[in-house]
C-alpha cells in the first residue's frame, strides 16, 4: 500500500510599486495596490475560484477518501481579506469537508529562518494564529517558505511543536535513496520529514503541457499507472506544487482542469495499491526509514535545489542584510502598522526579482518577474527600504540633519557677534553683566526648543534664514529647489 | 579571400563610432585569414596598417577609364544637397576640395578625371558632391585591384561600393550602421534616404549592427528580410596598460560621452540631471562631446540653474576618453535611436555601470547593464540614484560587466561576417 500525499502552495507577495528615489522621504505607499489586486482578481478566476469548486465537488463525491492539503501564506490570506473574499469563503469550505489540512509557514512568505530564530518563530505564531482564526484548524505539520529546510531550521520548528516538517526531495541529499519514504530529522530525530517526489510533482506543474515531453499528452490514467509502476516496498509519494499550477501556468486550455478531475477517481480504483493521506496522517502512520541530514538548506527552486535563487548574488545578499539590519529596531517599535509593513518586505518574492540567474536558464524567473532586470528590482527594493528606514526613524535624514546644525550653528555666530558687540559697547557700562547673562540663557534653551518643533516648519523657515546671511553650500541648494517648487 | 572595403574614417581619425567599428572588424577579418583593402577617402598616415592595406582614394589616376563609370556619375549628380543638415558634420568646415565642380558638361568631366583628387576625409558641407567623387575613384580603383567581394560601410560609401560592382561584378555586401532614421528621426533627408535605399537594393547581401537596426531595414527601406542579416558589434580587446587615474573631486561623476546630437538623446540626460540634483547635490555630470545641439544644451543647463554641477568637456579622444572613463561612476547613453552603441562596452571594460536605452542595438547584447526607454527621465535618475548609493551595485556590475565584454569578441563577429561573405558568393553561383 503506498500513500499518496498531495500539497498546493498558495501565495502572493505584496508586489512593491515602481518607488523612485524622488518618492524618498515624501511618499510611504509601497505597495502597487492596483497590480495586486488585478494578480489576486486575474488568478481567482483562472485558478482559485473554478480549483476550488472542483475540489469541493471531488471532495464531496469521494466521501472522505479524497484528501489534499494547502499552505496559504499570510501576505495570500490578507490580499484575499481585500481584494478576493470570495476566495476566501471557497476555502472556507473546502475547511468544513474536514478532509483538507492546513499547512503552518511564516507568515510573509520570508526566509527569516536563515537570519533571526525570533522573528522566524514569531511569524510562525501569527501565522497559526490566523489560520485558527479563519478555519478553525491548527496546523500541526511545517513548512518553510520555497521548501527552504536544513536540520536547523527543522530544530527551530520542533520548538513550536511541529514535529513534521515539509522538505525538497532533493538528490544531492537523498544520494542513491528514494524519497518516498519518511525520514528524520537527526537532530530531533521525534521530528519526521516528509521529501517532495520532484520528477512526479513537476510532471504535472511544468512538464504537463510541453508538446515537445515525450510523455505530452499527460493523462490521470497514464500518470497513475506511474504511480503503480513505483517500487511496492516503497511507501508514500509526495507529490507539492503551486496552486497555480491549476488554471494559471498550467491554463484550463491544457487539459489541467480534466486532469485533476480524474486524478482522485484514477487513483481510487486501486484502492489495494494507493490511497490519499494528508501530510499529517502520513507522519502519525507511517514509520521512519532512516535519518535524512541536510547540513546546508535546501529548497525547491532550479536545479540546484538550493537558496541561490534568493540570495545568490551581492544585490540580493545586500538587500536582505540591509533589510535584517532594522530587526531589532522593529521588534522594539510600537506600531502596529510598521511592524505590518516590515514583513511584507520580508516577501521572497522581492529577492527572487533581483536574481542573475534567469540570464542562463530562467523561464520560471522570466514568468514571475514584474520587473524588467534584477538590477532595476534591487533599486526600487533599496529605494523602498530607504524610505522605510527613514519613515520609522531608523536612520535620519541627513539633510534636514544638516540643517538642523548649520541653523544652530548660525544662531550660534549671531549671538557671539551681538555678544562681542555688546562687549565693546558696554566695557564702561556696569549693567553688562546682566545683558549678557540673559542672551546666553537664550542660547543654551533655544536649540532644545528647536528639537521639538515639528520637521515642517523648520523647512518653511529657511527659505527665508538663508537670505539673511551667508549660507553653507548644502544649503543654497535646497533653497534653489524650494523656490522652484513654488 | 579578398575584399574590398569602402569606409569613411578610420582610426586614429574619427568622428563617430564607424571608424572604430572598422577598425575591429578589419583586424577580426585579418585573424580568420581575410584579405582587406579598406578604401578611405583620404589617408593621413599614421593609422595602423599592420592588418590591412589602406589605399587612399586621392592616390588614384584614372582618364582612360572615365567612360566605364560615366554613366554611373551621371546619377550621381542629382545627390546634391543642402549641407547644414547633413548628419556627422564635423565643427571645421569642408574647405579641401582641388577639383572644381563636376556637371554634365563632358569637356569638364574629362580635365576633372585628368587629375588627383583631393578629400578632405571630414564630414563636411559639401558632402554630397564628395560622396559622388568617391563612387568615381571607387569605381576606378575597384579595376585596377583583385578581390573576390565588396563590402562597404554606411550611406556614404554605398555609391563607391554600388559603383565598383557595377564596374567589376563583383558581390556586394554593404554594413548599416546606422540609417537616417537614426541620425534624423522622421524628418528624414530624401536624398539620404535614396541612397541607402539605393544601396541595399542593389547589395547581394545587407548586414545590420543590430536586429533594432534589422528591423528598420525591412520595415523602412522594404528590404526584403531574407536579404538581411544582424551581426552585432563588438569591443577591441584591450592590450593597453590601463593607467590608473585618481579622481581628485569627492562627488560622483555620471557622464554621457558622444556626439551631441538628436539621435543621442542629451537632452533627456540633463533632465535627469535636474531630478538627481534635486535630491542630492553630490553629483556632478559631464557632458563629454560636441555637436549641433551642444550650445542648445548648455543654454538650457544654465537656465535650469545647474551648471555648477554640469559640465562640457568638448570632443575627447583616445587616451581622453580612458580618462574620462576612469572618472566615472555612471555612464549613461540616453539614445533616442541607436543602431548599435558601442561605447557602453568601453565604458564597461573600465568598470563602469552603465545605463542604456531600450532604442539601442547594444541592449541586445548586454545583460549586466541598466535598460530604460530614452523617454523615461524618471527611471533614468532612478537608475543614477540608485548606482550611485547602493553599493552592490557597482560591486555587481565590477564582478559581471568586463567579463561580458571581454566575450565581445571581434574575431567572433568577423567570423559572422565571413559566413555573409561566404553566401553572398554562394548566391552568385
Amino acid at each position: 500500500m503506498k500513500k499518496v500525499c498531495i500539497y498546493f502552495q498558495v501565495h502572493q507577495p505584496f508586489r512593491l510599486r515602481t518607488y523612485r528615489f524622488f518618492d524618498i522621504g515624501l511618499n510611504h505607499n509601497y505597495f502597487d495596490d492596483y497590480a495586486n489586486r488585478n494578480y489576486i482578481r486575474r488568478i481567482a478566476e483562472r485558478c482559485y475560484l473554478p480549483a476550488n469548486q472542483l475540489l469541493y465537488d471531488l471532495l464531496t463525491k469521494h466521501k472522505g477518501k479524497f484528501k489534499v492539503a494547502f499552505s496559504l501564506s499570510g501576505t495570500f490570506i490578507d490580499q484575499m481579506l481585500e481584494y478576493a473574499p470570495d476566495v476566501l469563503e471557497s476555502f472556507q469550505r473546502l475547511a468544513k469537508t474536514k478532509k483538507v489540512e492546513f499547512l503552518a509557514e511564516t507568515y510573509a512568505h520570508s526566509l527569516a529562518s536563515l537570519k533571526d530564530k525570533a522573528e522566524f518563530h514569531a511569524q510562525i505564531r501569527a501565522h497559526t494564529r490566523k489560520i485558527e482564526e479563519l478555519f478553525g484548524y491548527k496546523p500541526k505539520v511545517f513548512r518553510n517558505t520555497e521548501l527552504v529546510y536544513s536540520n536547523q531550521i527543522g530544530a527551530d520548528v520542533f520548538e513550536l511543536g511541529f514535529d513534521g516538517v515539509l522538505a525538497e526531495g532533493a538528490k544531492h541529499i537523498l544520494g542513491w535513496r528514494s524519497p518516498n519514504f519518511v525520514y528524520v530529522n537527526p537532530v530531533c530525530p521525534k521530528q519526521k520529514v516528509l521529501l517532495r517526489n520532484y520528477k512526479l510533482s513537476d510532471d504535472i506543474a511544468f512538464r504537463f503541457s510541453n508538446q515537445s515531453w515525450d510523455q505530452w499528452p499527460l493523462t490521470a490514467e497514464k500518470y497513475v499507472s506511474w504511480l503503480l509502476n513505483i517500487e511496492s516496498k516503497e511507501e508514500i509519494i509526495n507529490i507539492f506544487m503551486d496552486y497555480e499550477t491549476i488554471g494559471e501556468h498550467q491554463r484550463s486550455e491544457t487539459g489541467i482542469f480534466d486532469f485533476l478531475r480524474y486524478l482522485p477517481s484514477e487513483i481510487l480504483k486501486h484502492p489495494q495499491e494507493l490511497e490519499f493521506v494528508t501530510p499529517s496522517e502520513a507522519i502519525r502512520q507511517l514509520q521512519p526509514i532512516s535519518p535524512i541530514s541536510v547540513d546546508y538548506p535546501t529548497s525547491w527552486a532550479d536545479e540546484e535545489r538550493d537558496l541561490t535563487a534568493w540570495l545568490g548574488n551581492d544585490l540580493q545578499q545586500d538587500a536582505f542584510n540591509k533589510l535584517y539590519e532594522m530587526q531589532e529596531f522593529i521588534n522594539n517599535h510600537p506600531d502596529s502598522e510598521i511592524k505590518k509593513i516590515y514583513r511584507y518586505l520580508q516577501a521572497s518574492d522581492h529577492f527572487y526579482y533581483m536574481s542573475t540567474k534567469w540570464f542562463s536558464d530562467g523561464e520560471v524567473h522570466k514568468y514571475f518577474n514584474p520587473f524588467g532586470s534584477p538590477y532595476e528590482a534591487y533599486i526600487n527594493f533599496r529605494n523602498v527600504l530607504n524610505d522605510f528606514m527613514l519613515y520609522t526613524g531608523f536612520t535620519c535624514d541627513v539633510r534636514h540633519e544638516v540643517e538642523r546644525l548649520t541653523k544652530i550653528n548660525r544662531r550660534q555666530e549671531e549671538i557671539i557677534r551681538e555678544l562681542k558687540h555688546l562687549l565693546s559697547i558696554n566695557t564702561k557700562s556696569t549693567k553688562k553683566k546682566t545683558t549678557t547673562k540673559a542672551v546666553t540663557e537664550s542660547i543654551i534653551s533655544e536649540p532644545k526648543n528647536e528639537k521639538s518643533t515639528p520637521k515642517k516648519t523648520v523647512k518653511k523657515e529657511t527659505p527665508i534664514a538663508a537670505k539673511k546671511t551667508k549660507t553653507p553650500t548644502v544649503k543654497k541648494s535646497t533653497t534653489i529647489k524650494k523656490s522652484k517648487d513654488q | 579571400m579578398r575584399v574590398l572595403m569602402f569606409g569613411w574614417e578610420f582610426p586614429p581619425h574619427i568622428a563617430g563610432g564607424l571608424g572604430t567599428a572598422c577598425y575591429g572588424l578589419t583586424r577580426g577579418l585579418a585573424y580568420h585569414g581575410v584579405k582587406v583593402d579598406f578604401v578611405v577617402p583620404k589617408v593621413y598616415g599614421d593609422e595602423d596598417q599592420s592588418q590591412i592595406k589602406l589605399h587612399s582614394a586621392e592616390e588614384v589616376e584614372f582618364s582612360e577609364r572615365r567612360f566605364s563609370f560615366g554613366k554611373f556619375y551621371e546619377q550621381m549628380r542629382y545627390f546634391e544637397i543642402g549641407s547644414n543638415i547633413v548628419p556627422y558634420l564635423s565643427p571645421e568646415e569642408f574647405s579641401i576640395l582641388v577639383g572644381e565642380d563636376i556637371d554634365k558638361d563632358s569637356t569638364k568631366t574629362e580635365k576633372i578625371l585628368g587629375r588627383k583628387f583631393r578629400f578632405s576625409g571630414k564630414y563636411g558641407a559639401d558632402l554630397m558632391l564628395e560622396v559622388s567623387r568617391y563612387a568615381v575613384v571607387a569605381a576606378a580603383l575597384a579595376q585596377e585591384l583583385d578581390f573576390d567581394l565588396i563590402h562597404a560601410h554606411d550611406w556614404l560609401t554605398y555609391a563607391a561600393g554600388v559603383a565598383a560592382k557595377r564596374a567589376t561584378g563583383k558581390p556586394l555586401v554593404v554594413h548599416i550602421h546606422a540609417t537616417e532614421f537614426d541620425r534624423s528621426g522622421e524628418n528624414v533627408n530624401q536624398q539620404v534616404y535614396n541612397i541607402e535605399r539605393m544601396g541595399m537594393m542593389e547589395a547581394d547581401l545587407v548586414i545590420s549592427v543590430s536586429n533594432f537596426t534589422r528591423q528598420i531595414v525591412i520595415s523602412r527601406y522594404g528590404i526584403s528580410p531574407e536579404k538581411v542579416i544582424t551581426v552585432h558589434n563588438a569591443v577591441e580587446a584591450d592590450e593597453r596598460e590601463r593607467e590608473v587615474y585618481k579622481k581628485h573631486l569627492p562627488e560622483k561623476i555620471v557622464t554621457f560621452l558622444g556626439r551631441i546630437t538628436y539621435q543621442k538623446g542629451p537632452d533627456y540626460f540633463v533632465q535627469a540631471a535636474v531630478k538627481v540634483l534635486q535630491k542630492d547635490i553630490n553629483v556632478r555630470f559631464v557632458m563629454a562631446g560636441s555637436g549641433d545641439m551642444l550650445n542648445r544644451i548648455i543654454h538650457n543647463v544654465a537656465a535650469l540653474g545647474i551648471a555648477d554641477k554640469f559640465h562640457f568637456t568638448g570632443f575627447l579622444r583616445g587616451p581622453e576618453v580612458t580618462k574620462m572613463f576612469a572618472m566615472s561612476d555612471v555612464y549613461v547613453m540616453p539614445s533616442v535611436s541607436e543602431p548599435f552603441g558601442i561605447s557602453p562596452l568601453e565604458a564597461m571594460r573600465s568598470n563602469v555601470p552603465v545605463i542604456i536605452s531600450k532604442q539601442s542595438g547594444v541592449a541586445e547584447v548586454l545583460k549586466h547593464a541598466i535598460k530604460i526607454d530614452f523617454w523615461d527621465v524618471d527611471a533614468m535618475a532612478d537608475s543614477i540614484y540608485g548606482l550611485i548609493h547602493y553599493r552592490a551595485l557597482p560591486r555587481m556590475f565590477k564582478n559581471f560587466g568586463k567579463a561580458e565584454v571581454d566575450n565581445l569578441k571581434w574575431d567572433n563577429s568577423a567570423a559572422k561576417v565571413i559566413q555573409v561573405y561566404q553566401k553572398a558568393l554562394e548566391l552568385r553561383k
